[in-house]
């Protein structure tokens, strides 16, 4: 398979999101322009983290107009699988491909440490190589990561399983101590921790390697989704 | 307003307010044989300047050893680059921003990060590290409170965003910082060692081009402000402002376009921006560069040539493309999104001409400006009576050794720096192999299966106590740190923050760090490959601690030689190498006891410390060693206790027949910071090899005790002097900085 890392001017674990993908998978990764128009010839859409257009105005809040994202949201809307990373969670939002919005950390710090996850979810073709309930360690590296809907909203993603993730500490405020979201079909998913950081032994956890594997397999065993 | 004429300039004495001399204007006319004129008078001004010009400091950084066989570029560049094997060289320089942070912290260190950023990229290196090294008052004073959490958010606000972690540095609070705290920021990069780039504008005719953000109206005369008295009274407009999403594109488009070849310099515009960029850039070719002022893209209009050359606005670079290769750059800015304009060319007749609505506004030698700045030799006197004499030991009632212990560990310059760098990205570039809280950084490098061990180190307590040793220790407690870790050091960068040079004692401290640092570059071999010199650091009449900050940068050879500070096993063997010592000269202990700095400086001993780190480093290699932590700030018993509350393991450590039986004598064995020792861990079986190797080295070396259970217990045959519960060490150390910080409880 072939995966697309979309690069915005300022995305900056561009890299580090290609040699994850390499280690997990050893798949063939492609490092796209935020000016391509067609992600046809991509399996996968990865969206890395950094500081999109500088954060500037609001995080993702000028990259969700770059012209890379009508194609991602067609791809979306065909089925795709769509990750998005930190700053490329909150590009998602700010696309309108997940729900709610990410904004400042409730200690008002930017706050980078290794962080203990809870899997709510382990039926999405992101998280099928983890166990539901089980505790995975992801490091986090945001400033504005605190999640944030409407109740409404919230009530929905817990009832459809819609949370891949919450913290196990509160780490940044976010509503019910989300870490991740799926979107309605289940096929987007949007996280604040770095998976991609989560890669080998030396760096504290080898946690992040099952995400790749997993989106692997769904996408070589033409998982179908929705 | 109209510009004053070259006349009023002389006879009003105008130069003065922009920072010239009599003496110097003298010599300009001189020189130019003629007046100069109002935008020639603010050429000479900032490039005569002391942070420009380093003026008061040349005659004494001659002394730096700055060649070896790892040196691949020595200082006069942008920034040094050194030999790590494999065809790779790493690019490294710390620079100051003392000055902007004290008046306006948030960006003056973002803007210290950012400038420090384009010195390494410049190089063609691509940047893979950043270390940062702080000085503040105590942190009782809310002042001082504010300027801490500002510069770090600003530290962090900039190179969070540019994407290159954060791995290390120190920070000490101190009252000589008060007023005054230093900010000094490091930034580490790789780069092929054939494709170094260097800031030359090379080939007359070739085209100058200025890359980045528009020219606007601030930091006009930050070189100057940065050279005078009392910043505070200064204004808040002369600090600038940073982009860091324009230091990001800029580094990416630059590096991009270096590696097409079709680049003959870079240059950052730093301090005295288009100023010192363009001179400096024809310096080093040996040319003259001419410029059309009318090109320079502006942020608002009326801008003066005076202004345009003046202006410091961030994220600027000056590129010098080859002739006809021009349409590359133009496609890799473009991408990037970065306006780019032609504003001069390279010429052959060594002059820096400025051209401004068709006319000449300025023409000068490029000699007169950067190589013929005046260099003096300033009087240096010692002070009548060295500050830590005469003052009175610890007394009975200060001498609870546990809770001496406790104080330490709860005072902000030995407490743990988590609350720092848990606001830097830490990780970014997934290359971190050891990050803050190492003894050094060990950051991995793309293209080799060799890392870079990474480190500063300096202390001002010491330098105060006695300048020639204290600018000694720093080098040799930076390559402690590198060799604990696992690494051989290679060379140094340096900032030198010191007070005003026009006072005899803070040149006499000057000149004396700077004659230690350089004993000590030569012992251990560790050439100064690039650095920075900070003057006029005081405020309200006071000086700083005349305070030099080393950054290192060592290579380790494999990976298993990584070695972490913090005791791994339970059982395992502890022992102490180096000298044992007792002298409380300089300690941390004996100042919080008497209020200020007492003694002499630590004992150092180069040979001995060079025989320690190459001892270090055969243990290691040898697989002899689980945890490797140097006894520095807080001595001996801080140490350990660093080392137990890691991994919450316990140690039992006996000194034998220290035969001490005084608290005193008890406080020296505890807390005494005399340099060249360093706590090991390893197997009980492999005591006598490591005994027996030291032996051979002329190392003295004593097993101490053995790790395991909850408690840190420190005594000698006569019985426990202290026992203490890890976890409440780990909570006093842990605790310091976020109750000072009224850390927002998650």
């Amino acid at each position: 398979m072939r995966w697309a890392v979309i690069v915005f001017p300022g995305s900056n674990c561009d890299d580090d999101a290609v040699a994850a993908i390499t280690r997990a998978t050893g798949d063939e990764v492609v490092k796209v322009w935020h000016q391509e128009r067609d992600l046809r010839p991509y399996d996968a859409i990865v969206l890395p983290g950094g500081f999109s257009y500088g954060d500037y105005l609001r995080c993702g809040a000028i990259a969700r107009f770059s012209p890379v994202m009508a194609a991602v949201r067609a791809e979306a809307e065909a089925g795709k699988l769509v990750l998005g990373i930190c700053n490329g969670f909150q590009i998602l939002t700010e696309a309108g491909l997940l729900p709610g919005a990410l904004v400042r950390n409730h200690h008002l710090q930017f706050r980078c440490e290794m962080a203990e996850l809870v899997v709510e979810n382990d039926r999405s073709p992101f998280t099928s190589l983890y166990r539901r309930g089980e505790r995975v360690r992801i490091p986090i590296a945001h400033g504005e990561g605190r999640y944030i809907a409407d109740e409404a909203v919230l009530d929905e993603l817990a009832r459809a399983g819609r949370i891949a993730f919450t913290y196990a500490a509160d780490v940044n405020g976010s509503a019910r101590r989300i870490a991740g979201v799926l979107n309605e079909r289940g096929n987007v998913l949007g996280l604040m921790p770095h998976p991609e950081r989560a890669v080998a032994a030396w760096m504290g956890s080898e946690d992040g390697l099952r995400m790749f594997a997993a989106i692997h397999r769904a996408v070589e065993e033409g998982v179908h989704v929705g | 307003m109209a510009e004053p004429t070259a006349e009023q300039i002389r006879e009003e004495k105008l130069y003065r307010e922009m920072g010239l001399t009599d003496d110097e204007y003298a010599r300009i006319v001189d020189r130019l044989g003629r007046l100069p004129n109002f935008v020639e008078t603010g050429l000479f001004s900032v490039l005569w300047s002391e942070h420009c010009s380093y003026k008061s400091s040349k005659v004494h950084l001659r002394r730096f050893p700055t060649e070896g066989p790892q040196v691949l570029q020595g200082p006069g560049e942008n920034a040094g680059v050194v030999d790590i094997g494999d065809g790779i060289g790493i690019a490294f320089k710390m620079e100051s921003h003392n000055h902007p942070s004290a008046v306006e912290p948030y960006q003056g260190a973002a803007t210290g990060v950012g400038g420090i950023l384009r010195d390494i990229f410049t190089m063609g290196a691509r940047p893979i590290a950043f270390l940062n090294s702080l000085r503040f008052g105590p942190l009782d004073d809310p002042h001082t409170r504010y300027l801490f959490a500002n510069v770090v958010a600003g530290i962090g606000g900039y190179g969070n965003c540019v994407g290159i972690p954060d791995v290390g540095g120190e920070a000490v609070f101190d009252p000589s910082y008060r007023y005054n705290p230093l900010v000094n920021a490091m930034c580490v990069g790789v780069v092929r060692a054939d494709r170094i780039v260097r800031g030359r504008a090379a080939g007359p005719g070739n085209p100058v081009f200025i890359v980045g953000n528009r020219t606007g109206r601030d930091g006009i005369h930050g070189a100057t402000f940065a050279s005078a008295e009392d910043p505070h009274a200064k204004e808040r407009s002369a600090v600038q402002v940073g982009d860091p999403f324009m230091g990001k594109l800029l580094m990416e488009a630059c590096l991009e376009l270096m590696a097409t070849g079709a680049v003959v310099g870079v240059q950052d515009m730093g301090a005295a921006g288009l100023t010192s960029s363009s001179a400096e850039m024809a310096s080093r070719a040996g040319g003259g560069i001419e410029l059309y002022l009318d090109d320079v893209p502006v942020r608002e209009a009326g801008m003066t040539p005076y202004e345009i050359m003046l202006s410091e606005s961030q994220e600027r670079m000056l590129v010098v493309l080859e002739q006809g290769r021009e349409q590359v750059a133009f496609d890799i800015f473009a991408k990037w999104g970065l306006q780019v304009a032609n504003i001069g060319r390279v010429t052959d007749d060594g002059l820096l001409r400025l051209w401004f609505q068709g006319q000449v506004v300025a023409e000068v030698p490029v000699a007169a400006l950067v190589d013929e700045a005046p260099v003096y030799e300033r009087p240096l006197a010692p002070p009548a009576t060295p500050l830590g004499a005469g003052v009175a030991l610890p007394a009975e009632d200060q001498l609870d050794l546990a809770a001496g212990l406790l104080r330490l560990l709860a005072h902000p310059s030995v407490a743990d720096k988590r609350w720092i760098y848990r606001q830097y990205d830490t990780s970014v570039r997934a290359s971190t192999y050891v990050g803050p809280g190492g003894d050094a950084a060990v950051v991995l490098v793309p293209g080799t299966a060799r890392a870079v061990a990474l480190v500063t180190d300096g202390n001002g307590r010491y330098t105060a106590l006695n300048p020639r040793r204290g600018g000694a220790i720093a080098v040799a407690e930076a390559a402690r740190n590198l060799a604990c870790t696992g690494a051989k050091p290679l060379a140094i960068t340096d900032c030198l923050n010191f007070g005003n040079p026009e006072k005899p004692e803070v040149m006499w401290q000057f000149a004396e760090a700077v004659a230690g640092m350089s004993e000590a570059c030569r012992v251990l071999d560790t050439p100064v490959v690039s650095g920075n010199v900070s003057f006029y650091n005081e405020s309200h009449g006071q000086d700083i601690f005349p305070t030099p900050i080393v950054g290192a940068v060592g290579v380790v050879e494999d990976l298993r030689h990584v070695t972490p500070n913090a005791f791994q096993h339970a059982g395992s063997a502890i022992v102490l190498l180096g000298a044992p010592d007792t002298a409380l000269d300089g300690s941390l202990f004996w100042q919080l006891a008497a209020g200020r700095p007492a003694g002499d400086a630590p004992r150092l001993h180069l040979d001995a410390e060079r025989a320690l780190c190459d001892l270090l480093l055969q243990l290691i290699r040898r697989g002899l060693i689980r945890a490797a932590h140097d006894v520095s700030e807080g001595g001996f018993a801080v140490a350990l206790a660093e080392m137990c509350i890691g991994q919450g393991i316990g140690a039992a450590v006996s000194l034998g027949r220290s035969g001490a039986e005084s608290p005193l004598a008890r406080a020296g064995w505890l807390f005494s910071e005399a340099q060249g020792r360093v706590i090991v861990e390893m197997a009980p079986a492999d005591v006598a090899a490591v005994i027996a190797a030291a032996e051979a080295a002329g190392v003295p070396a004593q097993a101490v005790g053995t790790t395991g259970g909850a408690w840190l217990e420190i005594g000698d045959v006569s019985g426990a002097w202290l026992r203490l519960p890890v976890a409440q060490l780990a909570d006093v150390y842990r605790r310091a900085l976020p109750d000072w910080m009224g850390e927002v409880q998650a």
